[in-house]
């Protein structure tokens, strides 16, 4: 504002845009950045009345279409000659556009890196002067028992994936504050637009063991009827959208869905999970600019854990992580140390409320560090230190942190944890068998739900497919049933 | 040339009024549709008159129902959408930003949602960006949920084809890349009067469709269509025109065309059937195996590039089912493997000439 203002003045003073360097220095950009964009030389004074006049034209232009505000606007500043105050600023869509004298480039960056918000110290103390929402001792505790059931059944459901029980698993190792304090800070209603590193998310909402088991076995009882891969859990009843392995094709839909539950005026948001890499897709920016545009209730939650499968950050963008870009569409947001769940949880919570009260999107950059291999196809030693995820998977524990809160506030109990740990452990093993003995999904069911009805090219080839396993029925799985 | 007579055609109104009456008392009245009395025809109006018909009703009948897209809030560049900002507000009829992948995304959640999502693409030249959503996520989103989800009420509306001056970006007819996508539908309509009966079926179809409009008849084709809410149905075929020769099939502006070859050919005494296969997938193969089985030969013919084409589909399938009955090899006359060319349009196109030719060298062979 202060540095708009200055512009302003500045450009007020100037013998209008011929001067090269008068006025004072206003250089806004100039503010804690340590190598300013260089200063071109003034262009040939034809050139810079060709601009002026250009500007004229656009101010006409403007002005007959602009809003009652923006004519308002324009009244105050001394439209001498109708020209709006042309040679201070121009009436221009979204707002008045001072001018300058100076040829300043917008610096890439800001300096000094958007801080990011904490509310528990590395010690799981609340940090003096912290502001968050409030959580109560049963929240806090169902929070901190489902972080843990989240760990335990990432490593079962790995160790099964190493044994060859299941074909394929991804872990959310160094994420499960993410996962549950986001949880935790929505309502039932809001709808989940889940990458697929957030399963936390579902467990919250009341998926059972079972039910993740089932989806990862395939069987018969598996929502998804054995289509898709491992840890692509879906549920209407849970408002969770079915995960997809394309990067970021969930996020403008999470604008459509936002958009519908405005429409319906019910009091609830949308909200999309998706990683660092996932902010260099077309989808990232379609939907944000669509959110922002549509003024859409939906809460985009990027988990920045640094890593897309092998590649870094460093390598993914050059700007300030991922939060400074909402910026750019207009949409607010915050940084949140993702290891921090009391922190996600009041970060989501506010974010929700104004999502929904004000009718806008969200940006939510929680950065944190994928503990584990990007899935257990990958062998992430291979490109990055094993000294740096071990310091992430100890020191930066989010489980451990949050758990030192628990306990500092009299609410747990060594005994208690020993008691979940291995209560939990019997329930995975216990659901792994059943998921396991179960029958897979029949092969009728190869030709349902491509369209709500079976066509007739399909019933074609359902019945082909038959005769040929009646004449090589050793060529096929057997317990599929047929 | 085909381009030229076309354009004639339509101005006198003449080819595209009488297949629209043929079409009206042939097999796809009733189905679906609510009853009305034969012949009570209603305005003669063009195609995106029609079209925008269809929208009103599809918007007025069903409070769920969006229309947006590029521009569509003060009509459209086509005029489909005039009128629909303001009698059902900008909250349901609204523009979107320039982003066809946006488009579609924000479409499929609106549809995953219990809603009509009516999502326009200005050109069909400019899906691609869309070509991600549209194939792994719309056309995915039932089956890999197990059902839970679906964006059943999803449409996608786009103009195709040539229009005579569209060179390679507002010329392209890219159907058969959507063909091979279980999961979708993919309509093309050939006249004003299946345009509105075609577009209301498709929006209200628990599918996910792709609704191709012929942008060269938005103006050019005109015939009575009903005023009241009708729908026609999805894939099946209809035979606009009985013949024992020859057999042949199109869809949306290839028609006029090939009506126009059928009525040369019978001139030279050769008697043509023309199907108009409406719906591409999933298609109505015993409709076009019927009539291959008592004519005995088969010529295919739209503008998209031949190879590859749904033309190949269609060809081969008549092939598997009806080899003993052809007595000639399946004739296809399609566009040039060519992108779609500015000045050699004329050479490009799969004229009345060159389907005649293929015409009488199947029929002669």
């Amino acid at each position: 504002m202060a540095a708009m203002w200055l512009a302003r003045r500045a450009a007020r003073r100037l013998p209008p845009l011929l001067s090269r360097h008068g006025g004072e220095p206003t250089r806004p950009w100039f503010l804690g950045s340590t190598a300013p964009p260089p200063v071109l030389g003034s262009p040939p004074l034809p050139a810079v009345e060709r601009i002026f006049r250009r500007g004229f034209c656009s101010v006409r232009r403007f002005a007959g279409e602009s809003s009652a505000a923006a004519a308002a606007a324009a009244d105050e500043e001394e439209p001498e000659n109708g020209f709006a105050g042309g040679d201070q600023a121009i009436d221009f869509p979204g707002g008045k556009v001072s001018f300058m004298a100076e040829m300043n480039f917008l610096p890439e960056s800001h300096g000094e890196r958007i801080k990011c918000y904490r509310v528990l110290d590395d010690d799981g103390k609340t940090i003096s002067g912290s502001r968050f929402q409030e959580v109560s001792k049963e929240v806090a505790l169902k929070m901190y028992s489902e972080m843990v059931t989240l760990q335990i059944m990432d490593n079962i459901f790995y160790e099964a994936q190493r044994q060859g029980r299941i074909s394929f698993y991804l872990t959310s190792n160094g994420e499960e504050a993410i996962n549950i304090a986001s949880a935790a800070a929505l309502s039932i209603d809001d709808i989940v637009l889940p990458q697929y590193r957030e399963p936390g998310v579902l467990m919250w909402r009341g998926f059972t063991l079972q039910e993740f088991a089932n989806q990862c076995f395939g069987n018969n009882m598996d929502y998804g009827k054995g289509r898709q891969m491992p840890i692509h859990y879906g549920s209407n009843r849970l408002n969770y959208f079915t995960v997809s392995s394309p990067i970021a094709t969930q996020l403008p839909h999470a604008v459509g869905a936002a958009y519908s539950l405005k429409m319906d005026k019910k009091d609830a948001c949308a909200i999309t999970y998706f990683g660092d890499g996932g902010t260099s897709e077309g989808d990232f920016h379609a939907a944000l600019n669509f959110a922002a545009v549509m003024e859409a209730p939906v809460i985009f939650f990027c988990r920045n854990n640094g890593w897309a499968i092998s590649t870094p950050t460093t390598e993914q963008f050059r700007s300030d992580g991922v939060v400074i870009r909402g910026q750019a569409y207009g949409i607010r947001g915050i940084r949140v140390d993702g290891n921090d769940a009391l922190a996600v949880y009041s970060a989501v919570h506010a974010a929700r409320e104004m999502a929904i009260a004000e009718g806008r999107p969200i940006l939510v950059e929680a950065l944190t560090y994928r503990v584990g291999h990007h899935s257990t196809s990958d062998d992430s030693t291979k490109y990055r230190p094993v000294d740096e995820i071990e310091h992430w998977r100890t020191a930066r524990d989010p489980i451990s942190r949050y758990r030192k809160w628990v306990q500092g506030n009299d609410w747990w109990s060594d005994a208690e944890e020993s008691e979940l740990r291995s209560r939990v452990r019997k329930e995975l093993l216990q659901a792994i068998q059943v998921a396991e003995r179960m029958q897979k999904p029949p092969v009728a069911e190869l030709f349902t739900d491509v369209y709500d009805q079976v066509p007739s090219n399909l019933r074609e080839q359902e019945q082909l497919l038959r005769d040929t396993i009646m004449k090589h029925p050793a060529d096929y799985p057997t317990d599929v049933p047929v | 040339m085909a381009a030229r007579a076309l354009r004639e055609a339509g101005r006198r109104r003449g080819w595209a009024a009488e297949v629209g009456r043929r079409c009206f008392s042939g097999g796809s009245a009733g189905a679906a549709v609510p009853e009305r009395k034969e012949g009570g025809g209603g305005k003669s109006v063009n195609l995106f008159t029609a079209v925008n018909q269809a929208l009103h009703i599809a918007l007025d009948t069903d409070p769920r129902a969006y229309v947006f897209g590029e521009d569509v809030g003060f009509g459209g560049v086509f005029r489909c959408t005039t009128g629909l900002a303001d009698r059902f507000g900008k909250n349901r009829v609204f523009n979107t930003p320039l982003c066809e992948q946006g488009i579609a995304g924000f479409a499929i959640g609106l549809a995953a949602m219990g809603n009509r999502a009516i999502a326009e693409i200005q050109f069909a030249d400019y899906i691609f960006p869309a070509f991600d959503q549209i194939v792994n996520e719309a056309a995915k989103f039932r089956y890999r949920s197990g059902n839970e989800f679906n964006c059943g009420g999803l449409t996608i509306r786009t103009p195709y084809g040539a229009v005579g001056h569209g060179g390679h970006y507002h010329s392209q007819s890219p159907e058969a890349f959507f063909c091979h996508v279980p999961g979708l539908k993919v309509i093309i309509p050939r006249s004003p009067r299946e345009a509105k009966g075609l577009l209301l079926a498709s929006i209200r179809d628990p599918n996910p469709v792709v609704f191709f409009e012929p942008k060269w008849l938005y103006r050019l084709s005109v015939e009575e269509v009903p005023e009241e809410d009708y729908m026609l149905p999805l894939s099946q075929a209809e035979v606009i025109r009985k013949g024992s020769d020859i057999t042949l099939i199109g869809w949306g502006a290839q028609l006029a065309v090939l009506k126009e070859a059928c009525e040369d050919a019978e001139k030279d005494g050769v008697s043509c059937e023309l199907i108009d296969l409406k719906t591409l997938i999933p298609w109505d193969k015993e409709t076009v195996e019927a009539s291959v089985k008592k004519t005995g030969k088969l010529l295919v013919s739209h503008e998209a590039p031949i190879t590859g084409g749904f033309g190949a589909e269609i060809a081969a399938s008549i092939a598997e089912r009806c080899f003993q009955r052809l007595e000639a090899p399946v004739a296809r006359v399609c566009g040039l493997d060519t992108p779609f060319p500015l000045v050699y349009e004329p050479f490009y196109m799969p004229t009345k000439n060159k389907v005649l030719d293929a015409i009488k060298a199947t029929v002669n062979y």
